[in-house]
């Protein structure tokens, strides 16, 4: 793939994000990809002179990741789009639909998964690993 | 002051597709706009899981009917780069011949859509009317006026011939004799200067903070389209991207109605640089590992991230369309608007709803 790719833990997401905001990048997109059962993988992409960067944070599906919308304001609809498609939630999100994006409010399974996933409460605080 | 809440979408007379945007108002001046979606999304992405990756051409090409040729030409190209693929020189040129005919049919499509929005109706039966020229050049040469379906992985699955060729550099000298009839009308007439000039303004800064990209962003100063990344025939054809500075719906106008112009200069250059040779090249094998891949379409860069895993179905494919890129520009251009601006500020981004809900 082309660009950089750096793993990162859930703990130092928002000051890389930050980091590479200063650096001059604009965010590109955020793409979601279901390991197992158990991990999902977040692949954030940034771009600067057609240069990518991407970050990839591996995380457990019942676990919230923090949103990185206050660093970059558009990624809150991508974040958005996740919640609804994948169940995975965000916090701290600028704009926060409660998975109503696409869905309607009585939805709790996550569409896009394919394993049945059906949101628990409350949901946990990861660390990173 | 009166504060009130406005429901604008997903019914409107000059939205063609479906968007809402819940807008609240201080009297006639908006204070905050939040839009919502939902209303046709068709989880194309979640196909992989039953499509193979050839027959993820057909449903990457029906993700948005406007951009059909460049959603398919994005995906192949990024198979192409994981298989190791390397297409004939005359199959990098023909997609560019293809892909800028579909950025003309694509703006003056949103050309007219624009005038229809403040009102000017005989300026949008103008824009359309020629826009028939390009869907027919289409029909003519692939035997289909929107989906035009030349891609495959490889390659493309049409050839032009040199009648054809010729046909296509004859229509675009009509096309463009009569898009500079409607230059003076589109950039100088006072109704049009009145309802776009100074609306919905962005800085250079805040477009590049915002993620945005294609007209939207190079409206407001920054030289950035996905063309300068050279892919296709792009490097040996010469391309400087069209750039505004204003940051306005104006300048977003000027820009899509300068690149169609553009788009005719890539076309004659394609046409004149076109090498004989092979069309397509056999594939063998299946994908394998994961890339990235851009494209300028109409409406911007498009972004696919495709990960497989060496079998027919991919893993993961993603779509990051140029609508989805320019939404949260709305967040920011409406509030301080006026009520009777907000169809036009909507309209400057072009936005393509298909693309924003695949």
């Amino acid at each position: 793939m082309q660009g950089e790719i750096m793993d990162i833990g859930l703990d130092n997401l928002l000051g890389e994000t930050a980091r590479i905001k200063v650096e001059g990048y604009r965010f590109v997109t955020i793409s979601c990809v279901e390991i197992n059962e158990i991990r999902m993988e977040l692949l954030y992409h940034f771009d600067r002179n057609f240069q990518l960067k991407h970050l990839r944070l591996s995380i457990s599906r019942d676990c919230r990741a923090p949103s990185i919308s206050p660093v970059y304001f558009a990624a809150f609809l991508v974040e958005n789009e996740i919640q609804d498609l994948f169940g995975i939630r965000f916090h701290g999100l600028t704009v926060d639909y409660d998975r109503t994006l696409y869905l309607e409010k009585d939805v709790k399974t996550a569409p896009f998964c394919k394993f049945a996933v059906v949101e628990k409460s409350p949901v946990c605080e990861e660390k990173t690993p | 002051m009166t504060r009130t809440i406005i429901p604008f979408g997903p019914q409107h007379p000059v939205l063609p597709e479906p968007i809402h945007l819940m807008l609240t108002l201080d009297d006639e001046v908006i204070t905050e706009a939040v839009p919502a979606f939902g209303f046709v999304h068709r989880g194309l992405e979640k196909l992989v899981e039953i499509r193979d990756f050839h027959q993820m051409i057909y449903v990457v090409e029906r993700i948005c009917g406007i951009c059909s040729m460049l959603h398919a030409m994005c995906y192949c190209q990024g198979i192409e780069e994981m298989m190791g693929i390397e297409t004939p020189p005359r199959a990098r040129f023909l997609r560019v011949i293809w892909s800028e005919l579909h950025r003309m049919h694509s703006h003056l499509l949103w050309l007219g859509l624009f005038a229809d929005s403040f009102g000017f109706e005989s300026l949008f039966m103008q824009f359309w009317k020629i826009r028939e020229k390009i869907l027919d050049i289409d029909e003519a040469t692939t035997g289909n006026r929107i989906i035009v379906s030349v891609n495959v992985i490889g390659g493309v699955r049409k050839d032009l011939t040199l009648e054809q060729t010729r046909g296509i550099l004859s229509e675009l000298k009509s096309v463009e004799t009569e898009l500079k009839r409607l230059e003076t009308t589109i950039l100088n007439d006072y109704t049009v200067q009145n309802r776009t000039v100074g609306k919905g303004v962005l800085t250079a800064k805040q477009a590049y903070e915002l993620g945005l990209v294609g007209p939207t962003l190079r409206a407001s100063g920054v030289m950035q389209d996905a063309r300068m990344l050279k892919y296709a025939a792009f490097d040996d054809i010469a391309f400087t991207p069209v750039v505004e500075t204003d940051g306005d719906c104006y300048a977003r106008c000027k820009v899509r109605f300068r690149e169609v112009f553009q788009s005719i200069d890539l076309i004659r250059q394609a046409i004149g640089k076109l090498p004989n040779g092979e069309i397509a090249v056999k594939v063998k094998g299946r994908p394998d590992g994961e890339v990235t891949s851009r494209v300028e379409q109409p409406r911007g860069e498009v972004f696919y991230y495709i990960r497989a895993n060496g079998t027919k179905h991919l893993e993961r494919l993603r779509v990051r369309t140029p609508t989805f890129a320019n939404v949260p520009a709305l967040l920011t251009m409406l509030p301080g608007a006026g009520l009777s601006d907000v169809p036009v500020i909507v309209l400057s981004i072009d936005p393509c709803i298909s693309c924003t809900e695949r």
